[in-house]
């Protein structure tokens, strides 16, 4: 007790208010503050960024969803010579239709009503969207009808916007008839050389098969891997070598596997180019090793505690892998699935070397049909001299960033039903 | 359960030197020893829970009513079965308490019908002494439970798959007194029912729960003996020290 004493007799205080001291405080907290600026403003400018892109995206795509339409009155009766509604009703509407020759009544109409030249204002396939509305409203060829057909793609620019002074000066003369109306055109239809009829279905079609396709192969094989790797592999310098060979695999540029695709799938296996099956493995060689590694990191977070309570009461090695770290390792490994495959999506490079940049103008009716995916499509489209393409392609971005969006949404869904609570 | 001349090695490390203890149905057997002295690794022998750890390597006999377990034939599996564990830390799986149960005599197929499980899920239940407060909330999560509660849901766990022997590494060292003392009370229960082996730092605890104690040091047997004995009157001095609190 006395030893005690004295060293508090002794014992010099610590000046926490002489200068050196409070100086020293005010620096801490001016680095805490310099800190805390500098995270928002890095906040501050990547959300500034994000809101560009949006803003400049939604500006110009949500134009792309819309076509500028005169109108153009159609005197059925007068021109088939009588046709009959019934004609055009059931399985043999669409023959019946070709026989009509709606091009050419669509032709006539317009010359009658905008001159000689008429037909140049408008979309050349622009005639189609009439042989739609008869399949879908047969009625109409027993009356007189005005439809509504888009413009030539320079009108619709400018009318839009501003185009060139041709266009300009056509849409000063026409501007009390021309109105704007939904491209329904652009959902439905695939790539076209007219920018009034291109449609973005083929490519999402395509970007969901191959999607599908890589899914289906980089999901299990990455599982198992993770786990075969984690669970039951030894540890030896063989194993090592494997996991720095994964590594490195998640690091590789992704053109090469485009050309580890082309060598592969399309000289040595033989199969088709362009084809949404190739796409897929190629892009599923790409996804596997993220899969692999995320999928190993979330077995190693599986507490042992779980493995060895398993075991303690006889289950067998794969009992214990699938019955408890599986299942406790998968909303990890589903992040990881989402990050691998989100970049999937979005990627270009592998793809054009496997021929999926060819013009493909019907969607892929299967996985070894010529298909093309919505970023190939973006690439092309944004590659095109047409003004009309412009808008085109920012419409497609939002098409696959909405695509994105949805993918992870549902993989967030996911994520959080596998997720236990402790 | 017997044991003759065991070593374990970790590698080059030697962490048992020939251990030879025999395990008997209607005593509850006691591990003491400093921390490091090889009673957890001994105790983990016993159901081949080292096999998990690929540089462990175990010498010399460790049979189970005559059979030796580290035979070529002996399946693991089962023996794990017959050889139950209840470790350190509560681990019931983050799943329902009836699932935590039945898990053991699903996969081994002890139950044929719905209520033939349902029946050993009760009796497992009220044998570790937690049936009067989980009957009304099977479908709860183990987890939800308190460390006590979660640590009887262990025993439990291990006891629906009747083994023989049931190896408890230090069951109440996470615990608080009163858990402690239920899982003392639960371990007197089921004495000759289940050989029971516990490993323990508590000396007290070994005291009052094991009617045999070995001591270990430093990976050798020191001393092996009725509990009563031991505590009273070692033979050997380092248990004496040890017991009186000199080291360890």
């Amino acid at each position: 007790m006395n030893s005690s004493a004295t060293f508090v007799e002794e014992r010099n205080p610590t000046d926490w208010q002489n200068d050196a001291m409070q100086q020293r405080i005010r620096k801490r907290y001016a680095a805490e503050r310099r800190f805390k600026a500098l995270g928002i403003s890095a906040i501050i400018l990547s959300a500034g960024f994000l809101a560009f892109l949006m803003i400049v995206m939604v500006g110009n795509g949500l134009r792309g969803f819309t076509q500028t339409e005169l109108p153009v009155e159609i005197d059925f009766p007068a021109m088939t010579g009588g046709a009959s509604a019934d004609q055009f009703k059931g399985a043999n509407g669409p023959a019946n239709l070709r026989t009509l020759g709606v091009q050419d009544i669509v032709n006539t109409s317009v010359q009658i009503q905008y001159g000689e030249e008429g037909s140049e204002l408008f979309s050349a396939g622009g005639w189609q969207a009439v042989n739609q509305e008869i399949l879908e409203n047969p009625q109409i060829v027993e009356t007189k009808t005005t439809l509504y057909l888009p413009v030539e793609s320079e009108i619709d620019v400018a009318f839009k916007g501003s185009g060139s002074e041709t266009a300009e000066n056509k849409v000063a003369e026409l501007k009390d008839r021309l109105s704007t109306g939904f491209n329904w055109n652009f959902l439905t239809n695939s790539d076209a050389t007219d920018p009034m009829q291109v449609g973005i279905w083929g490519a999402l079609k395509g970007s969901l098969i191959t999607m599908f396709i890589t899914l289906l192969i980089a999901f299990p094989i990455g599982v198992l891997s993770a786990l075969y790797l984690e669970e039951y592999a030894p540890k030896n310098r063989f194993t090592d070598l494997i996991e720095v060979s994964i590594n490195n695999l998640a690091a590789v540029p992704s053109i090469i596997f485009g050309l580890l695709g082309l060598a592969v799938f399309l000289n040595l296996f033989g199969l088709p180019r362009s084809a949404a099956l190739v796409g897929g493995l190629t892009l599923a060689l790409m996804t596997m090793p993220v899969i692999v590694i995320s999928g190993r990191n979330a077995v190693k977070a599986v507490p042992p505690s779980i493995r060895e309570a398993a075991l303690g009461i006889g289950a067998s090695q794969m009992q214990v892998v699938f019955h408890h770290v599986l299942p406790l390792a998968l909303p990890g490994i589903l992040t990881g699935t989402i990050i691998g495959m989100a970049r999937a999506l979005g990627e270009t490079a592998p793809l054009l070397m496997i021929g999926m940049r060819a013009f493909i103008a019907t969607p892929p009716g299967g996985i070894v049909e010529p298909a093309t995916v919505l970023p190939v499509q973006i690439f092309l489209w944004s590659d095109e001299v047409n003004r009309g393409f412009v808008e085109k392609t920012s419409a497609a971005i939002i098409v696959l960033l909405l695509f994105l969006l949805t993918m992870n949404a549902l993989a967030i869904y996911l994520r959080n039903r596998f997720e236990t609570r402790w | 359960m017997t044991t003759r001349n065991v070593d374990v090695f970790y590698g080059e490390k030697q962490a048992i030197k020939d251990v030879s203890i025999d395990v008997t149905m209607d005593n509850v057997t006691a591990f003491i020893g400093p921390s490091g002295c090889g009673k957890s690794t001994f105790l983990r022998c016993l159901n081949r829970m080292n096999d998990t750890i690929p540089i462990a390597r175990v010498t010399g006999d460790i049979t189970l009513e005559g059979e030796d377990i580290y035979a070529p034939k002996m399946d693991v599996v089962q023996l794990r079965a017959r050889v139950g564990m209840v470790f350190q830390k509560p681990n019931p799986f983050p799943k329902s308490i009836y699932d935590n149960i039945a898990y053991g005599p699903r996969i081994h197929g002890l139950a044929s019908s719905k209520d033939e499980l349902d029946n050993i899920v009760e009796t497992s239940l009220q044998r570790a002494g937690l049936w009067g407060e989980v009957q009304d909330r099977l479908q709860d999560s183990g987890t939800a439970l308190s460390g006590g509660q979660q640590q009887r849901l262990c025993i439990a766990r291990a006891i629906a798959v009747d083994p023989e022997v049931i190896l408890m590494d230090e069951p109440c060292s996470a615990l608080d007194p009163i858990a402690t003392a239920k899982i003392e009370e639960l371990i007197h229960e089921l004495r000759g029912k289940y050989a029971i082996v516990i490993v323990t730092h508590n000396m007290q605890q070994a005291a009052r729960v094991s009617q045999r104690t070995a001591f270990f040091h430093l990976g050798t047997l020191v001393e092996y003996g009725v509990t009563s004995d031991i505590f009273t009157n070692p033979t050997e001095e380092k248990t004496r020290d040890y017991i009186t609190g000199r080291y360890g």
